[in-house]
């Protein structure tokens, strides 16, 4: 089977990237190709990664706080590009009262610092039977669904 | 997967959007190439593809910063430019962290640049399947100049030498004594060679090394020069030596030697009976010389 292809990436001004490593790493040796962006990307630069490398996965890492802006506008950037079917996850320090707007905003999955890596290929399994199965996933459907 | 329009478009439709510039359709072009669809193969094979540079050296040289440099030069200078940075799958996992784009910042989102990172998958070396393919993908989304920046390499490792009309072969300061640059290789066949990091000590001696084995040789004419992609010192240079490079009679024989043998090699191991024949050694129901002929037959 052909591996998914997964961009991680570091939007804006936040120099940590433990967290983005470590789930890059889990990806990999789970059989994927990532991505990896670097530090200190803007939304638009992340968008024109992901339509170049052809990505179907975008995980998001932020731990500066400024994942309110961020996410979201990423989001409206890949929905305003027709990048619809990309499915978004993110990480790193994001409270609980800050979720809600984000998976209102087209992101699927929200991983903390702790999760285990297994985690992840859960996560993936289910977008995959949810493609399999036609129900919307991708950034640019919303009907609520979200990984809890 | 990916790709609400792109990923229900037929071949042909695909390179032509990736013809008139659509960036998207010549990124799944090159993801169903990869994938060994063979329409999309044929779909490409027929045009003749542009000039390529394959930028190869060992491990920590600094050739993703040097092709990132490189990139951003040719497409300032007006050409369109495509880039793919190679990067070695795990044979067990078969997964891959690309992590060249860490080190592009400036070509990254240049209108005038296409970067696509690609792993070497079930290849059986550093050079992954169909490449040639993904080179004239490039050439038909309109690109002038394509680079592609090798996985690191040792001595011996001359895949790219077949799969490129050119190779840079990078090299960096404090790389070991003469002895290394007196060693049979990939040196031999190198186009142009560069020390980078031509900021830290050591560099120039490293180029009078290289310079020196190379000179009682056929490559006595091959241009061996110091840069630094860091500071952007002598990439000028580096620049009007990479446009002006002419072939070498004696290098031609190897890259046809090299070009046709991967080519058998791709056909090969592409062929389904190379797997089954792997699962037959495996079980042990056949000898490897049976087990070859199994794939030569099908």
């Amino acid at each position: 089977m052909d591996p998914l292809r997964i961009v991680v990436a570091k939007p804006g001004l936040d120099g940590h990237d433990r967290g983005a490593k470590v789930v890059a790493r889990a990806l990999r040796d789970a059989g994927h190709e990532v991505i990896y962006t670097g530090l200190r990307r803007t939304p638009e630069e992340i968008i024109r990664i992901v339509e170049d490398e052809d990505a179907s996965i975008l995980g998001l890492s932020s731990l500066s706080g400024a994942h309110g802006f961020l996410f979201p506008r990423v989001c409206e950037l890949l929905k305003e590009n027709g990048l619809d079917d990309v499915v978004v996850f993110g990480g790193g320090i994001i409270p609980q009262a800050d979720r809600p707007a984000l998976f209102d905003s087209g992101v699927r999955a929200i991983f903390g610092p702790g999760t285990p890596t297994e985690e992840f290929t859960l996560f993936l399994n289910e977008v995959k039977s949810r493609r399999m199965s036609n129900k919307p996933v991708g950034v640019g459907f919303s009907d609520g669904w979200h990984w809890s | 997967m990916v790709g609400i329009g792109a990923e229900f478009m037929a071949e042909s439709e695909l390179v032509s959007q990736a013809s008139q510039g659509s960036r998207r359709a010549l990124a799944r072009l090159l993801t169903m190439i990869q994938q060994g669809d063979q329409e999309s193969i044929d779909s490409v094979l027929s045009i003749s593809p542009v000039q390529s540079i394959g930028i190869t050296g060992p491990p920590g040289v600094g050739k993703s910063c040097l092709t990132d440099c490189l990139a951003k030069i040719f497409a300032d200078r007006g050409e369109r430019v495509g880039v793919l940075c190679i990067d070695p799958s795990s044979p067990i996992s078969g997964g891959s962290l690309l992590g060249d784009r860490m080190r592009m910042e400036q070509s990254g989102v240049h209108d005038r640049i296409y970067i696509r990172s690609v792993a070497t998958r079930t290849s059986h070396s550093s050079i992954p399947l169909r490449l040639k393919a993904m080179i004239s993908a490039l050439s038909i989304a309109g690109m002038d100049r394509v680079l592609i920046e090798t996985v690191g390499v040792g001595q011996t490792e001359i895949g790219i030498v077949s799969m490129t009309d050119s190779v840079l072969l990078v090299d960096g300061p404090d790389r070991g004594d003469i002895v290394q640059a007196e060693k049979a290789g990939l040196l031999e066949l190198a186009d142009v060679v560069v020390v980078n990091k031509g900021d830290l000590p050591g560099s120039e001696q490293a180029a009078a090394n290289i310079r020196s084995g190379l000179a009682l040789g056929p490559a006595s004419s091959v241009p061996v020069m110091v840069v630094s992609a860091l500071n952007r010192t002598g990439i000028d240079e580096l620049v009007e030596a990479l446009v002006s490079i002419q072939s070498r009679p004696s290098v031609e024989i190897v890259k046809w030697r090299h070009r046709l043998s991967s080519a058998i090699m791709d056909e090969l191991v592409s062929r389904s009976s190379f797997e089954s024949a792997v699962k037959d050694l495996v079980e042990g129901r056949v000898s490897i010389e049976q087990a070859i002929q199994n794939i030569i037959q099908q």
